[in-house]
């Protein structure tokens, strides 16, 4: 096997895995919030990077002013899902929420599919596509783009959920929900707090990946599991853990596509999935923790 | 018990009646897989109404199903009644060697394990182009044979299609009022109570994900053998959903609400001829509106909104 070879796969499947790491954060951070896991969380991203075509080509807007854009919206309608179907929901139980996820995310797909047709869109790349030369291996522009923005968003997490009173008091919420609401913090309003971060992430995502993979109204699945698989990886966490997780699960794809076969490219994923839930539940990082499963 | 049995008996009187209503035409194809999918939402619905454990992987066991009988009979020219019963047995021994680990998990994480086998099932099935030949499906699957009679005509499927399905709901309703239903019911209430009155959960819930593939198994090997011809788009992961729908919509722990959602689901998108590959969207808003104001589903949600309109205070929690 080449090395050149190796290098290629590693490097196109860290900025994949990046993608992957910024959705699991998102599904991480309404996990801890709420104890859900929304599966329309794909749906944003699908949503971030459709928006960003229609800002383009209707509105005629400028990259720098569509992505603020697309951004925005994909973040009303999260909020909009959590105040429209998840609050009024009158009996939370796990599978209340699964299917009420599940529905949502058919819904905004549905949508998306009446409004921007089946096609798949290409977004232009945020800057340029002359191929840079790393060793052996190239890689594009917009591979950097993904992993600076990645890295830019990871540092404003964490410094958001450590260093400001909304963010501890998201944090607190996370551990213990009464005793959060005890003290005086407002948990509804951080629950839909945990929606708004979550699905802005999710947009940004779906964003920067769009100039590389295209995109169309049914990307979000794919991604939305993958993001989840990160996740789970990384033990549930907002943090570091699930961007390994990401990191990991992307290189670990890119070469077995590239080295075994690009038809199972995405049953690596879930099988990774598969082992981790019967093995680890807690994540790779993770200390036993029964409650978890 | 009596009042179950004779509704029971008037339901499959209907059901035999049905053909001479709508007499033959395309509508029959269309009650056939309202059977097929009947068999599918009480599989799933052992299992999530019944037991509480949800599984977003179904489809896969539906395909398996008619993959091994697609197989078995068409490369290995078995005959039909025989590749049936082996895939179900195939399937059945599977999912209890998989539902050991797999049903460990609970609610989100059981949902993401069950919906992950189900795509890996589906990759498979996609994947394995010399065996089930590949995206472009497996074609010439024989018609089942008895006595003389080939099940080659929609008139004809419907009664072989309908006979198995009214076994099955038979066997579900007895199933449901047994001591396994009231445990599986205890299990999906409490599983640490229902295990300290001596139930062992776990391996009951194993028993059902078993049961519950091999019925759907069942029916997988009835939609190769009626259809003739399968292709993977049919066993993804918008069936898994559809089936979830089917169940939610009729109600989670109904027999018969299984068969009303089956119904409405397979029917409806016929009446919604013009808005072909929308019907999801619809799909979605039904799930999202039965679990918000609906949670019990159309069996039980009719009944209460009539007793609301007439203003009258039901005389108990009938359903």
């Amino acid at each position: 096997m080449q090395f050149d070879q190796i290098l290629q796969y590693t490097l196109s499947g860290l900025s994949t895995g990046a993608i992957y790491a910024l959705i699991g954060i998102g599904f991480s951070i309404i996990y801890n919030g709420t104890g859900i896991i929304n599966f329309a969380q794909g749906e944003f991203v699908m949503l971030g990077g459709l928006l960003t075509l229609s800002c383009l080509d209707l509105l005629k807007l400028p990259l720098w002013a569509a992505i603020p854009c697309a951004v925005a919206v994909s973040t009303l309608v999260g909020a909009l899902f959590e105040r429209l179907a998840i609050r009024p929901l009158r009996q939370p139980t796990p599978i209340n929420l699964v299917i009420i996820t599940i529905g949502g995310s058919i819904l905004i797909r549905g949508l998306a599919m009446l409004v921007w047709g089946k096609d798949t869109h290409t977004i232009p790349p945020f800057s340029g596509d002359t191929p840079i030369y790393i060793g052996g291996a190239t890689i594009l522009p917009q591979h950097l783009w993904i992993m600076a923005i990645t890295l830019i968003i990871i540092v404003i997490n964490k410094i958001y959920f450590y260093h400001t009173i909304s963010g501890k008091a998201m944090r607190a919420c996370s551990y213990n929900r009464r005793a959060a609401g005890l003290v005086g913090i407002d948990v509804k309003r951080m629950v839909l707090f945990s929606f708004v971060i979550s699905s802005a992430m999710g947009a940004v995502a779906g964003i920067i990946v769009a100039p590389l993979t295209m995109t169309a109204y049914d990307v979000g699945v794919m991604l939305g599991l993958k993001g989840f698989c990160a996740a789970i990886i990384g033990g549930m966490s907002s943090g570091v853990s699930t961007v390994i997780g990401g990191l990991i699960l992307g290189v670990l794809e890119s070469l077995g596509a590239g080295l075994i076969s690009s038809g199972y490219k995405d049953a690596i994923a879930f099988i990774i999935l598969l082992l981790l839930l019967f093995i680890r539940p807690q994540g790779l990082f993770g200390k036993a923790d029964s409650e978890r499963v | 018990m009596k009042r179950d049995l004779l509704f029971f008996i008037a339901f499959s009187l209907l059901v035999m009646v049905a053909p001479q209503l709508f007499s033959g035409g395309y509508l029959m194809n269309v009650l056939v897989f309202v059977g097929i999918n009947t068999m599918l939402a009480i599989a799933l619905n052992l299992l999530l109404g019944y037991a509480g454990q949800i599984s977003l992987g179904h489809a896969g066991f539906f395909g398996l199903g008619a993959y091994l009988s697609g197989i078995m009979t068409t490369t290995y020219s078995f005959n039909p009644w025989v590749a049936m019963p082996v895939a179900a047995i195939v399937v059945g021994c599977l999912a209890g060697l998989i539902g050991f680990p797999i049903l460990k998990l609970k609610g989100h994480y059981l949902a993401m394990a069950t919906l992950g086998l189900g795509i890996i099932i589906y990759i498979i099935f996609n994947e394995t182009v010399e065996l089930t030949g590949g995206p472009s499906g497996l074609s010439a699957i024989p018609n089942l044979k008895l006595a003389g009679i080939i099940f080659d005509s929609d008139v004809k499927n419907y009664y072989l299609i309908w006979g198995v399905t009214l076994a099955v709901m038979l066997f579900s309703l007895n199933l449901a009022n047994s001591r396994v239903g009231r445990a599986l019911r205890a299990v999906h209430d409490s599983e640490v109570a229902a295990q300290v009155l001596g139930v062992n959960a776990r391996l009951l819930k194993v028993q059902i994900f078993a049961l519950s593939a091999v019925i759907s198994s069942l029916a997988g090997s009835l939609y190769a053998h009626t259809m003739t011809f399968i292709s993977p788009a049919s066993f993804g992961f918008n069936f898994s959903i559809e089936l979830l729908t089917m169940v939610v919509i009729g109600g989670l722990g109904s027999i018969y609400g299984s068969f009303l959602g089956a119904a409405l689901l397979t029917l409806l998108p016929e009446f919604l001829r013009g808005a072909n590959d929308y019907d999801i969207i619809i799909y979605g808003a039904l799930l999202m509106v039965m679990v918000m104001f609906m949670p019990g589903g159309l069996v039980r949600g009719i009944p209460a909104l009539f007793r609301k309109i007439v203003r009258r205070k039901g005389e108990g929690g009938h359903a």
